[in-house]
C-alpha cells in the first residue's frame, strides 16, 4: 500500500506561534445513539482512552477521542492503523445501528505551538469562541467556523492546539493561520 | 487669524515637530497635534467646501462629531476620503488635501450655487429633476454627480496595502468611552472582581475634563485620571484599550469595536485596523456629551466654533483659534471658554448670553477678569466671508435689530449640551426628553434588554445626562456597579471621589437666534452643515406636510450626512417641532443607527484578502491541473477544470479536442468534487425510498443505479448514482454543489420527521479522491494497471467493486454519463495524484486526454442526460424530463410525491424535454426562448418554450440543445423559432428526440 499523503506536505510558519501541518493522522468517525454501550466500548478499547464527556477530548500524542456530538465521536489513531481499526470496530459493531468510516484522508490537521496565550489570541482572530485561558481548558474541543470554513480544534496543553478542517481547504486554513500569526499582530489582550 | 501660542498644549510634545502637507502646502505641526489642530495652528482655517453650495467652510468641532473638516488622506494606493481632521492624529509625511472643491479650495467655481441657493431648497431634487424625463438622465445627474458629493473615491486599480484583522472578546462588563465617567465605572466594576474591558476612542484617558477642569478626589483632573489608570492597569481583571471606538451595540450583547491601530503610526507592523467583535454580558455607554452648534445667520462661516472646541485647541494644543473671540451662550459652560482664553491672554470683546439674568459662578469668575458680558442678547449675523470678521449683536427675542457690531476673528458658541444617546439607542434603547437641560437622555426604565428580558445597557455620566462633574463622576460609579453586579459580582459601596466645580445656572433652550429671525436670516442659519441644510428647509418641509420627522430627515437630507447628524439632530428636529406648532418630544428623533462614526471597510473584510479572501477548495489532482495549462470554473468554492488548452489552442478547440480523443479512445476526467454521503443503519433502504423518487431499497449488494431527489414541493433537487456497498449501507453520489446541501437535507428529514429512524449518515466527499476513466480503451487502461477483474463479465454495467488498482486501495464503479465505456475509480484522497498520474501514463499509448467540465456537459448532452441546474431551476419536476421510468410506482410515498399529484404538476399541459436542432445546424442561443402568438398581461410576448442546453456537437458536427417546450414531446418533427437575445433575430429549430448520440448505448454496453 502506498504510503499517506497529506495535502500540504508537513508545511510550516514561524511568527506569533509556530503553525504546523501534521499528520498523517489517522481519523475515524463514529457514529452511534448516546447509550450505544458496544460501541463506546468499541472506540475507547481501540485508543485506550475513556469516552470523552460533552465537549471534551480525551487524547493523547494523537491517539484518543474528540466529542463531536451526542451521537458522533471522532476516533484518533495513528495513522498506519486507521484501515485496520475500522475493519475491527466494524466487525464488532456488526448488526448493530453505529457508523464507523474512515476519513484520516478527508481532513487536514494542523498544530499551533508557542506562548500559550498567543495561541489563544491567534485562534480567537480566526474562530467566535471564548478563548480566554479560564474560559476555553485544555482538554476541550471546540467545533466552530475558522474565517469562512467549517474546524474543530482543542488544546492538547497550553502552548498546544490541534485544529482540524477539510482537505479541500487546508491551503485555506493554512493561509488563515499564517496571516492571523504574523508577526507585529499581537493583540495582547489575554 | 489662528496660530500656536508660545506655550501650553497637555497633548502636544514640543519637542517633536512634525511636517506634512495639506493641499501640497507644508505645514509644521508637533507630535500629539490632529490634523485639525495643527492646520489651525497654520493658520488654515478654511478646510473644506460644503456639500450643496461650495460655501467655505472651517473646522466646527474638535472630535468625533466633526461635520466640515473632512479630508483626503494619502494618496494612491493609501488614499482615503472623508477623513476627519479632528481625529486624524499627525505623523511625519501625511498628506491631506481638502474635498469637494473646483478647481482649488480658495477659488471654487460651484459656490455660484450659493447664490442660487434660493431656488435650491429642499426637496429641489424631486421637484425639478422629475421632467422631462429623458434630462435627467443625461443632464440633470451628470451635473449633480459633478457638482456634488464628498471625497474622492480611490481610484479602482489601487490596491490597499495594508492589513486588516478581526478579534473574538468575551468579557464580563463593556466599558465604552474612556472619560472620567467610564474610568469610574471601570474601577467599580473592576473592584468588583467583575472582566471587564474599557475602550476609549481618542488616544488618551479623561475625556473632556481636563479641559473643563475641577477638582477629583483634591486632585487635578489629569492627575486623578493617572492614578485612575494605574489602578486599572493593575487589576489583572480589567482590560484598556485607547484608539478603540464602541461602534455598535446589538442584540445579545454583541458589540463591535474598532481599532485604529497604525493610523498614526503608518509603516508599523501589524494590521491597521482591528475590528473588535465581542460578547459582553453587560455594556456601559460613558460616551459623553455633544455640544450644540447655535442657528444663527453665518453660523457657518470659518471661524465660527463650538465653544468647546475653542477651548480644547487652546488648552489641548496650545492653538489660538482667533484673537478676538466673541463667545454666545445659552449656559454656564461657554463662559470657560472665555475664562480660558482670556487667561492665556487672548481677547475675548464679550460673552452674549442668552439667558436673561445670565448664569452662576462661571459668570461671576468672568465679569471679574473683566470680560464684558452682555445678558439676553445674541448674534443676529456674523460678518464675513471665507474667515468671520465680526458679529451684528441683538436682542434674543426680537427680530434681530441691530444693538451693535463687534469686531473679532472667532465665534464661540454654546448652544447647551446633548448626551451622545447614540450606543444606548443602538439596540433599542429609548429616550426621554428632559425639559430642564433641554436634551434626550437615556429613560433606563425602558433599556435594551438581552435574552433574559433584563436591561444589558446601561448608560453613565454624561451620556446619562449628568452633565455636571460630581455628578458625571457618581453616575459613573453607579453604572460600573449595576453592570457588576448584574454580571453576579457583588459590588462595593465605597464613597464615590469628591468633587468640587463651580455651581452652574439652568440653560436656556435657543433654536433659534433670534428667537423672530427674519427669512434672509434664517435662509442663512445652518443646521446641517455637511449636507447644507438650513432653518428655512426644515420649515419649508414642515409647511409641506412633512410632519413626520424621518421623512423630514430624508426629504431636506438633515442629518444624513457622513456625521450622521451628531451636531444638527436636534437642532433641526427643535425647529421642526416648533414650526408644526408641537413639542420637541411629541415629534420624536430619528433612528440612531451603528456604526457610531464610520468605520473602515478594510476593518469589516478583516483577514479576508488576496489568497484567504475566499476559500478555495482544491482536489487532490488541483496542482497538476494548474501545471498543465488548466482553465478553471468556479463551482462552488471548487475550481474545476473547464478544459486544458494547449498552446495555440482555444478553449473551444480544447473542448472540442478533449471530447473526440475521449469519444475515439480515453479520457480522463477529475471527478472527486462530487458529493458522497454515506447512509447507514437498519432503517436506511426506508430513508432512501423517501429520499429518491426510485426504489432503492431494491438495490441489490454490488449494484449502482442512478436516482432522483426531490424538494417536498415535488421539484427535482438532486440527481446521482447511489451504490449499495451492503445490506444496510448506501453510498450516496450528489452534484458537486449539492453535496453539502443533500447532507444537511438527509439531517434534517431525520432529526425533525423521522428522528425514530435508525439512520446515521456521514459525508466522506472529501475522503476519496475519483477519477472518471471514459473511452473505448478504458477497460484496457485499468487492466494495464493490474489487480481487478473489470471484464464485462465480472463488472457489468451499474456495478462497483473494492479492490487493488495498480497497487492502490480502490473502488471503482461501471457507470457511465458520457456515453462511453466507463469506470469511476476512487481512491483515497491522499492517493488521488498517484492514482492520475499513474493512468496518464499507463494511458499514454492510448492517447489519455484529460477532460474538463466543458467536454463532460457536451458529452452528456449529447447522450441526452439532463444536468441539475440546466434542465432544472426550482419549477421543474422529473416528470417534465421524461424520467417517469425513475419514478417508482410502487412505493407508496417518497419526498415530493404529493406534490407531484396535485392538479397542475400531474398535468400532460406542461413544459416537458425534448431536443433541438437548428435547421441550418448553428447553434442555439443557451436560454433562448421561443416565443408564440400573443402577449403576457405585463405586454411581454407569450412563449412556448425555452432551451435549457446548447453546445456544438463535435462528435455530430452540428449545434445540439435541448429545451422544455409546451407539450414538446407531442410535437416531434414540429418546428419552432427562438429568439436571438435581441428579440428580433429568429433561429429555426425542429423539435427531435434529445437523445443525439447512440441511442442503442452500444458504445457504453461492452
Amino acid at each position: 500500500m502506498s504510503e499517506p499523503v497529506t495535502p500540504l506536505a508537513g508545511a510550516s510558519f514561524d511568527g506569533l506561534v509556530r503553525v504546523t501541518e501534521t499528520g498523517p493522522q489517522g481519523m475515524i468517525v463514529l457514529r452511534c445513539p448516546e447509550d450505544a454501550t458496544d460501541a463506546r466500548e468499541a472506540a475507547t478499547a481501540v485508543t485506550g482512552t475513556k469516552d470523552p464527556a460533552l465537549r471534551r477530548a480525551a487524547v493523547s500524542n494523537g491517539t484518543g477521542i474528540l466529542w463531536m456530538s451526542p451521537d458522533e465521536r471522532l476516533i484518533l489513531v495513528p495513522r498506519a492503523k486507521s484501515a485496520s481499526t475500522v475493519a475491527e470496530m466494524q466487525a464488532k459493531l456488526a448488526g448493530q445501528h453505529a457508523l464507523v468510516a474512515d476519513v484520516s484522508d478527508a481532513r487536514a490537521i494542523f498544530r499551533l505551538e508557542g506562548d500559550p496565550l498567543m495561541v489563544r489570541e491567534v485562534l480567537a482572530k480566526l474562530a467566535p469562541v471564548d478563548m480566554r485561558p479560564d474560559h476555553f481548558e485544555v482538554g476541550e474541543v471546540r467545533r466552530t467556523r475558522l474565517a469562512q470554513v467549517a474546524a474543530a480544534f482543542w488544546l492538547e496543553q497550553e502552548g498546544t492546539a490541534d485544529l482540524i478542517c477539510f482537505r479541500s481547504v487546508a491551503r485555506y486554513v493554512y493561509d488563515l493561520l499564517c496571516t492571523a500569526a504574523v508577526n507585529g499582530s499581537a493583540v495582547k489582550h489575554f | 487669524m489662528s496660530t500656536r501660542l508660545s506655550h501650553g498644549g497637555r497633548l502636544t510634545d514640543r519637542s517633536t515637530p512634525v511636517q506634512f502637507t495639506f493641499n501640497g502646502r507644508s505645514f509644521s505641526g508637533y507630535a500629539g497635534d490632529t490634523l485639525a489642530s495643527a492646520l489651525l495652528a497654520g493658520d488654515q482655517m478654511m478646510m473644506g467646501r460644503s456639500f450643496k453650495y461650495h460655501r467655505p467652510r472651517g473646522v466646527v468641532s474638535s472630535g468625533a462629531e466633526e461635520p466640515n473638516a473632512l479630508v483626503n488622506l494619502g494618496q494612491g494606493d493609501t488614499h482615503e476620503p472623508n477623513a476627519r481632521a479632528t481625529t486624524t492624529e499627525i505623523f511625519q509625511g501625511l498628506k491631506a488635501s481638502s474635498q469637494n472643491h473646483w478647481p482649488s479650495l480658495e477659488y471654487d467655481v460651484g459656490a455660484v450655487n450659493a447664490h442660487l441657493s434660493r431656488f435650491l431648497p429642499a426637496g429641489f431634487y424631486y421637484k425639478m429633476f422629475i421632467h422631462p424625463r429623458p434630462l435627467w438622465k443625461h443632464v440633470y445627474e451628470p451635473f449633480i454627480r459633478q457638482s456634488a458629493g464628498l471625497g474622492k473615491a480611490p481610484h479602482p486599480e489601487a490596491r490597499d496595502p495594508d492589513t486588516y484583522e478581526h478579534f473574538y472578546a468575551y468579557t464580563d462588563v463593556l466599558v465604552v468611552g474612556g472619560g472620567v465617567a467610564g474610568l469610574q465605572a471601570a474601577l467599580e466594576a473592576g473592584r468588583a472582581g467583575a472582566e471587564v474591558l474599557l475602550l476609549e476612542q481618542t488616544a488618551h484617558w479623561g475625556g473632556r475634563t481636563p479641559v473643563d477642569g475641577g477638582e477629583i478626589d483634591g486632585l487635578d483632573p489629569d492627575a486623578w485620571i493617572e492614578k485612575a489608570v494605574g489602578e486599572l492597569e493593575a487589576m489583572p481583571n480589567v482590560r484598556i484599550r485607547t484608539r478603540t471606538m464602541g461602534a455598535g451595540i446589538y442584540d445579545h450583547g454583541y458589540v463591535l469595536g474598532y481599532e485604529r491601530l497604525t493610523d498614526h503610526a503608518p509603516g508599523q507592523p501589524g494590521p491597521r485596523h482591528r475590528l473588535w467583535r465581542i460578547r459582553a454580558k453587560q455594556v456601559v455607554t460613558a460616551t459623553g456629551a455633544i455640544e450644540r452648534p447655535l442657528a444663527f445667520a453665518g453660523n457657518d462661516i470659518p471661524g465660527v466654533m463650538l465653544a468647546s472646541a475653542v477651548r480644547d485647541y487652546l488648552v489641548n494644543y496650545g492653538v489660538a483659534v482667533g484673537d478676538r473671540t466673541v463667545v454666545v451662550t445659552t449656559n454656564d459652560d461657554g463662559y470657560r471658554t472665555a475664562i480660558a482664553l482670556k487667561r492665556a491672554g487672548l481677547d475675548v470683546p464679550a460673552v452674549l448670553d442668552a439667558r436673561e439674568y445670565g448664569g452662576g459662578a462661571l459668570m461671576d469668575q468672568a465679569k471679574e477678569m473683566g470680560i464684558r458680558v452682555e445678558t439676553g442678547r445674541g448674534i443676529s449675523k456674523v460678518k464675513g466671508g471665507k474667515r468671520v470678521t465680526g458679529v451684528a449683536t441683538c436682542g434674543i427675542a426680537g427680530s434681530g435689530a441691530l444693538i451693535d457690531e463687534i469686531a473679532c476673528d472667532c465665534v464661540a458658541m454654546s448652544g447647551g449640551w446633548s448626551p451622545v444617546v447614540n450606543l444606548w439607542s443602538h439596540c433599542g434603547g429609548k429616550l426621554f426628553w428632559d425639559e430642564a437641560q433641554a436634551c434626550f437622555r437615556p429613560d433606563t426604565d425602558r433599556a435594551p434588554t438581552g435574552a433574559d428580558g433584563k436591561p444589558f445597557v446601561t448608560p453613565a455620566g454624561a451620556a446619562n445626562g449628568y452633565l455636571y462633574l460630581s455628578e458625571t463622576l457618581s453616575d459613573g460609579a453607579v453604572g460600573g456597579r449595576t453592570a457588576a453586579t448584574a454580571t453576579g459580582h457583588a459590588a462595593g459601596d465605597a464613597a464615590v471621589p469628591e468633587t468640587s466645580a463651580p455651581v452652574e445656572a439652568a440653560p436656556r433652550p435657543v433654536w433659534m437666534m433670534p428667537e423672530g429671525a427674519p427669512y434672509e436670516y434664517r435662509a442663512k442659519a445652518w443646521l446641517d452643515y455637511q449636507n447644507d441644510v438650513k432653518v428655512t428647509d426644515v420649515q419649508l418641509a414642515a409647511r409641506e406636510g412633512f410632519e413626520s420627522v424621518e421623512h423630514t430627515k430624508r426629504y431636506t437630507t438633515l442629518g444624513m450626512a457622513t456625521d450622521q447628524g451628531k451636531l444638527s439632530n436636534l437642532n433641526g428636529l427643535a425647529t421642526l417641532a416648533n414650526a408644526l406648532g408641537e413639542e420637541i418630544p411629541q415629534v420624536g428623533t430619528t433612528t440612531f443607527r451603528p456604526p457610531y462614526t464610520p468605520i473602515s471597510m478594510g476593518s469589516i473584510a478583516g483577514e479576508a484578502r488576496g489568497s484567504v479572501f475566499q476559500p478555495l477548495r482544491r482536489t487532490p489532482m488541483h496542482d497538476w491541473h494548474e501545471a498543465h495549462g488548466v482553465q478553471w470554473e468556479p463551482v462552488g468554492h471548487w475550481r474545476r477544470p473547464y478544459c486544458f488548452p494547449k498552446a495555440g489552442e482555444s478553449s473551444e478547440q480544447a473542448v472540442h479536442r478533449e471530447i473526440t480523443a475521449t469519444r475515439d479512445s480515453l479520457g480522463l476526467l477529475d471527478a472527486s468534487t462530487l458529493g458522497k454521503i454515506l447512509v447507514k443503519g437498519p432503517d436506511a433502504g426506508r430513508f432512501m425510498d423517501m429520499l429518491y423518487t426510485n426504489l432503492m431499497s431494491k438495490l441489490a449488494v454490488g449494484r449502482c443505479r442512478y436516482g432522483l431527489m426531490c424538494s417536498e414541493n415535488g421539484f427535482l433537487s438532486d440527481d446521482g448514482v447511489v451504490a449499495r456497498l451492503d445490506e444496510d449501507t448506501f453510498l450516496v453520489h450528489t452534484t458537486t454543489g449539492g453535496a453539502d446541501r443533500i447532507h444537511a437535507h438527509m439531517e434534517e428529514w431525520l432529526q425533525t420527521e423521522w428522528w425514530d429512524w435508525q439512520v446515521y449518515t456521514a459525508n466522506v466527499t472529501e475522503q476519496y479522491a475519483q477519477v472518471g476513466v471514459v473511452g473505448p480503451n478504458a477497460r484496457k487502461v485499468l487492466e494495464k494497471l493490474g489487480g481487478m477483474d473489470l471484464s464485462a463479465e465480472a463488472m457489468p454495467f451499474m456495478t462497483w467493486a473494492d479492490g487493488t488498482l495498480g497497487g492502490l486501495q480502490a473502488r471503482v464503479f461501471r457507470i457511465s454519463f458520457s456515453g462511453e465505456l466507463s469506470f469511476e475509480v476512487a481512491v483515497p484522497a491522499g492517493q488521488g495524484r498517484a492514482l492520475w498520474d499513474t493512468l496518464m501514463e499507463a494511458g499514454a499509448e492510448f492517447n489519455a486526454t484529460p477532460y474538463g467540465t466543458e467536454a463532460l456537459h457536451v458529452m452528456r448532452a449529447e447522450k441526452g442526460f439532463i444536468m441539475i441546474g440546466d434542465e432544472t431551476d426550482g419549477t421543474v419536476i422529473p416528470q417534465d424530463l421524461g424520467l417517469d421510468w425513475a419514478i417508482s410506482k410502487k412505493k407508496d410515498d417518497y419526498i415530493g410525491k404529493r406534490a407531484q399529484e396535485r392538479s397542475f404538476m400531474d398535468n400532460a399541459d406542461r413544459w416537458k424535454l425534448v431536443g433541438l436542432e437548428t435547421l441550418d445546424g448553428s447553434v442555439l442561443p443557451d436560454g433562448a426562448y421561443a416565443p408564440t402568438d400573443g402577449k403576457t398581461r405585463n405586454g411581454q410576448r407569450n412563449t412556448q418554450g425555452r432551451v435549457t442546453s446548447s453546445y456544438f456537437s463535435p462528435t455530430l458536427g452540428k449545434g445540439i440543445a435541448m429545451g422544455l417546450v409546451h407539450n414538446g414531446p407531442d410535437r416531434m418533427g414540429e418546428v419552432i423559432s427562438f429568439a436571438a437575445a435581441d428579440g428580433t433575430t429568429m433561429t429555426e429549430a425542429r423539435i427531435v428526440n434529445a437523445v443525439f448520440f447512440d441511442p442503442e448505448g452500444k458504445k457504453q454496453n461492452v
